[in-house]
């Protein structure tokens, strides 16, 4: 099925990634795309050494993301501190077994599928892996599309900061942890930007001539 | 400079190059050996819808950051919350990465790629080749994976899911706002951006 398909690269011709165009740059130095005007690669420069970089980052941020507390609950009588678990615990006892649901697959779930995901793409590119090439390429524009939905949690800090402000009454503080899961949730969105899907590809390709 | 060749088109995904053809209404160009998307044929939207829909989501950005999105009473207290004061909250109780997190997806970048995005269908009506026009694109697409409007929109429901356990919620005008924003920015990002890029006409010397 692939035997007839032949690439950009393989054409010595470069598609650009903003708006499109392929062009043949010709023996251009740093060529530029000739209608949007951005820097023009075969394929995204360092893309493995940047996603490496990123992930190893955003799986050492994972730890004190979901071991510190994101928010504290002040009220008359006592102050508890929740983690993103305790948080998730509390609506499933309280009765919303759905929202505990969702955001136990949001916050918890997926950014660990993320990271470990896109370290085995990486793996398996930086190999050549020559098997699962549709399934690899499947996996990684659902890591690509679904990644977004973990800043959830932050998004409920914040408004749940911002509406529980009774003075002496009851408040509620955000913690570090918010801070270290937003942090996660960036560093695994820009490593899924880094990763180039094309170097999927590339193992059945001549893989002699420079990557980028 | 290197030489263009719009009649080519190459997979984002995995790079396979096809040569393009026009598509019937309601057709999709899908690469064959990974399954993306390279074309559509077009749909319901062109630029002038487009340009509609932003004018229509900046009205209601304006209201979702101008009214409350809750009003919430316990102990015969009410206060009302916005989402510009509740990121101030954070940024006064020394939470201020978290709080730049929230300013930059649910307030800033949102209105940043509806800006330029405005600037640009207005302007390729008229000069499509204007270089501004290019530039402004190209932010559109660097902000547009940022903006998590909808992502907020969900959070404020979970959020106030958990509030409405303790104290008594009255959802403000703010919240239907953001709902009809979250409607139109999806029916905006269905667009697709290179529709615009192809109207920047670029010849093919043979």
């Amino acid at each position: 099925m692939t035997a007839e398909i032949s690439t950009a690269r393989a054409e010595g011709l470069v598609a650009c990634e903003t708006c499109g165009l392929v062009s043949d740059p010709g023996g251009a130095h740093r060529p530029q795309c000739p209608r949007c005007g951005a820097a023009l690669h075969r394929r995204k420069p360092n893309a493995l050494a940047r996603t490496w970089a990123l992930l190893i980052a955003a799986a050492i941020l994972y730890v004190p993301a979901n071991l510190l507390p994101v928010m504290t609950t002040k009220t008359l009588f006592r102050t508890t501190s929740d983690t993103i678990m305790s948080g998730i615990v509390y609506f499933w006892k309280s009765g919303s077994p759905d929202l505990a649901i969702l955001i136990f697959a949001v916050s918890i779930f997926i950014p660990i599928a993320k990271i470990g995901c896109l370290a085995l793409l990486a793996l398996a590119a930086r190999r050549g892996a020559a098997r699962g090439l549709r399934q690899r390429a499947t996996v990684y524009r659902i890591v690509d599309f679904v990644g977004r939905w973990s800043m959830l949690d932050i998004f409920v800090v914040t408004m749940t900061v911002g509406m529980v402000r009774f003075r002496s009454l009851a408040t509620i503080d955000a913690e570090p942890g918010a801070a270290a899961f937003g942090a996660v949730v960036v560093l695994t969105m820009i490593a899924a930007h880094s990763f180039d899907p094309r170097l999927i590809w590339d193992s059945s390709e001549d893989r002699t001539e420079d990557p980028r | 400079m290197p030489q263009p060749l719009p009649s080519l088109v190459a997979c984002p995904d995995c790079d396979a190059l096809y040569r393009r053809r026009d598509l019937a209404p309601g057709e999709k160009a899908r690469c064959a050996r990974c399954g993306a998307t390279l074309y559509k044929a077009p749909g319901l939207l062109n630029p002038d819808r487009v340009l509609a829909l932003v004018v229509a989501a900046l009205i209601c950005y304006a209201i979702a950051n101008a009214m409350p999105i809750v009003r919430l009473s316990a102990g015969g207290i009410t206060h009302t919350t916005t989402l510009i004061g509740s990121i101030g909250v954070l940024w006064a109780e020394n939470r201020g990465l978290t709080a730049t997190l929230a300013f930059a997806t649910a307030l800033a970048f949102p209105l940043i790629e509806l800006s330029a995005l405005l600037a640009v269908l207005i302007a390729i009506r008229t000069r499509p080749g204007a270089p501004f026009v290019a530039t402004l694109l190209r932010g559109v697409q660097a902000v547009r994976p940022w903006g998590m409007i909808e992502v907020f929109m969900l959070g404020v429901v979970v959020a106030l899911v958990k509030i409405s356990k303790t104290a008594q919620v009255v959802p403000g005008v703010a919240l239907w706002a953001f709902a009809a924003l979250t409607i139109l920015l999806a029916a905006i990002v269905s667009y697709d951006l290179r529709e615009l890029w192809n109207l920047r006409r670029v010849e093919e010397t043979p």
